[in-house]
């Protein structure tokens, strides 16, 4: 008898979509995920593009042009549409150099903790023992931190500005990446093809990085988008507190933080970073959730 | 043995793989003995069936075969080589295992041609080319349609999923393959064409199987030697046939009347054990079996049995041991 006769019946196999086409699928039929990803489009765009669409040079003062009303006011014009702020400045087009700050910020930030928690997290994880328990340990001393606190008496003490606020927080905000990727390395870790790495004789590091890493990457994305939006917010506090990204950077914490004293009479000051603000992180996070949901194991076919 | 017959493919001399393990967050750790001597030896093209209850540590054996675990005593030998001498690569080219659940044993992220080269690349053998022809040649000798080899796991059933990983293992033309539960996750209607891929294979490759499995039925269908384990040690060894048609141990014969086909109307056959197994942290003065043995003497709660052997059979029993017969 030859041993290929033994074939299973071949009617239903190979017929469904590969894992790609499958995900690509889930991720356009969900609205959240299209949603937020496009309002996400929009603001990357409009970063990258920033010196072809802006209107004005962003730092360039008009002082004979001071709180002008954005164009819906009566007083408005559409040389100036969202207006200009207290020294004078084009307010969309500070807006619109604004999102190159809190994009940069979110990014960065985000990698970086994402870097530092996924290697302490996926280390701990797949090392248990010792490793474990010493993972464990620094990230109950950083929950134990409170990061508004802290970021505050370290720019404090070292001075505000982009990197020292990207540095920062990126130092700080890896204790979620740590303990997600920990509970999802140690999930992957006890899988039999881990084991069948090991036995076919992979490195450590190949099994790291070609057999945990890829199956742990959803959970890692979900991290990722949430830290974005809390790096973002943060920053937005520390600038507005005078510590983080300092003038004349058009950052947006730092436009809400300026126009604080006309909030009575020229609430339009406050609320257009405000709004740019919100809808950055609401696109964030719907991207986020919708991650998730896609990739959760109930919504697995 | 004479010193003329080749050493064993496979052997292992008192292994042992004790766990600590903590009961509470207070408590001290306590050890487990998951292996506890276990001596056995496995010729060329020999299929060592291993059979036991759940947590008698069969798997913990299996993975200090594979090197995946290291044994706390003890010594493996492959080829009379120490296991421990060789480096992970070297092992890994002639040991393989096959893993109980395929859903878990294949990444899901990997296509199927990339899982089963897997250890072609490691390995650096050939190039390329040379994986693709391998790859394909392996997948036509497990059983699988040629359109697989671009798929993913998750478009595979359960029993094209255990091909391949039996692909996977043999790509490498290991000697040993170490087969854990290799059926036990699949229906019963793919469970023996997958013994059957097993044993034509054997065949075909000249391959050592060591089989473990809880389900007599299957291990009298392809092992050519049994093993029976109970709380960490090989209490019963011999011929598959000799085993089958006369078992000697207490547990041995109540494992096979529990799998004897019932009279109709009887209902399942008790297999006379009790409902429990032991708990390995605290195991049973003596013989550990004397709980549930229907022999059980007084000697047996105190003493634990030394190793009978005669004639390529082994019994652990003291019913079996002139010395305690006499006493008795
Ligand atoms: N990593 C570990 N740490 C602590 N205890 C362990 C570990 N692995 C196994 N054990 C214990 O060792 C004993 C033997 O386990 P093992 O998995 O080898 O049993 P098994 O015979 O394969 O059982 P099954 O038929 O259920 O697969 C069990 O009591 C188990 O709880
Ligand atoms: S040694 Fe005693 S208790 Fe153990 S199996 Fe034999 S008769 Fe039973
Ligand atoms: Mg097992």
């Amino acid at each position: 008898m030859s041993v290929v006769s033994n074939g299973l019946p071949t009617a239903q196999e190979i017929v469904g979509p590969t894992p790609g086409q499958r995900l690509r699928r889930r991720l356009f039929g969900h609205r959240g995920i299209v949603v937020g990803g496009s309002i996400l489009g929009v603001i990357i765009l409009m970063a990258v593009l920033a010196p072809l669409i802006a209107p004005h040079d962003p730092y360039e003062q008009i002082l004979s042009a001071r709180i002008k009303p954005p164009v819906w006011y009566e007083r408005g014009t559409w040389e100036h549409i969202l207006g200009t702020d207290q020294v004078g400045r084009d307010y969309l087009s500070r807006l619109i150099y604004g999102s190159q700050i809190s994009l940069m910020i979110g990014f960065f930030a985000a990698a970086l903790s994402g870097l530092i928690g996924t290697a302490m997290g996926v280390a701990a994880g797949y090392f248990g023992g010792r490793v474990d328990l010493v993972v464990t340990f620094l990230i109950t001393c950083r929950l134990s931190l409170p990061v508004i606190l802290v970021s505050l008496a370290v720019v404090a003490v070292i001075g505000g500005s982009l990197e020292v606020v990207i540095l920062v927080l990126g130092l700080l905000l890896w204790d979620r990446y740590a303990v997600v990727m920990r509970a999802a390395t140690l999930q992957v870790r006890s899988l039999d093809f881990v084991a069948a790495a090991q036995t076919v004789g992979c490195s450590t590091w190949h099994i790291l990085v070609s057999e945990i890493l890829p199956n742990v990457m959803n959970q890692l994305i979900v991290v990722a988008t949430l830290e974005f939006a809390h790096a973002v917010l943060l920053e937005a506090a520390l600038s507005f507190l005078g510590l983080g990204v300092q003038p004349p950077l058009p950052s947006w914490g730092l436009m809400i933080a300026e126009g604080r004293n006309y909030i009575l009479f020229d609430p339009w000051l406050i609320a257009i970073p405000g709004v740019a603000l919100f809808t950055l992180l609401l696109a964030v996070n719907l991207l986020g959730d919708g991650v998730r949901d896609v990739t959760a194991p109930e919504n697995r076919g | 043995m004479p010193a003329t017959t080749p050493a064993p493919t496979i052997a292992t001399e008192d292994l042992a793989c004790t766990f600590q393990v903590r009961q509470g967050i207070f408590q001290p750790k306590r050890p487990l003995k998951a292996v506890n001597g276990v001596s056995i030896s496995v010729n060329k093209g020999e299929v060592l069936g291993l059979v036991g209850e759940s947590g008698c540590g069969k798997s913990t054996l299996a993975k200090m075969l594979l090197g995946i675990q290291k044994p706390t005593g003890g010594r493996i030998l492959i080829d009379g080589e120490p296991l421990d001498g060789l480096d992970r690569k070297a092992v890994a080219r002639r040991i393989q295992p096959i893993f109980q659940d395929p859903y878990s044993s294949l990444n899901p992220r990997k296509s199927i041609s990339s899982i089963i080269s897997l250890p072609l690349r490691v390995h650096g053998v050939g190039g390329p080319a040379d994986w693709e022809r391998q790859v394909k040649e392996m997948m036509d000798l497990c059983g699988l349609p040629q359109r697989a080899y671009d798929g993913y796991p998750n478009q595979l059933s359960g029993g094209q999923r255990q091909r391949v990983a039996i692909a996977r293992a043999l790509v490498m033309r290991p000697e040993v393959v170490i087969c854990d539960e290799p059926t036990s996750a699949l229906d019963v209607s793919v469970q023996s064409q997958i013994l059957n891929l097993l044993l034509d294979l054997q065949k075909e490759l000249g391959l050592t199987y060591v089989l473990i499995s809880h389900n007599l039925a299957v291990v009298q269908h392809i092992a050519t030697r049994v093993a029976v384990m109970y709380l960490g040690r090989i209490i019963e060894q011999a011929d598959s046939e000799t085993l089958f048609a006369a078992p000697r141990h207490p547990y041995t014969r109540a494992l096979l009347d529990s799998v004897l086909t019932p009279e109709p109307g009887l209902g399942v056959p008790d297999a006379q054990l009790g409902a429990t197994f032991p708990n390995p942290i605290d195991p049973p003065s003596g013989c550990t079996f004397h709980p549930r043995c229907p022999h059980a003497m007084p000697v047996c709660r105190q003493l634990a049995p030394r190793p009978l052997a005669a004639g390529g059979s082994m019994v652990e029993c003291h019913l079996h041991d002139p010395e305690q017969a006499t006493a008795a």
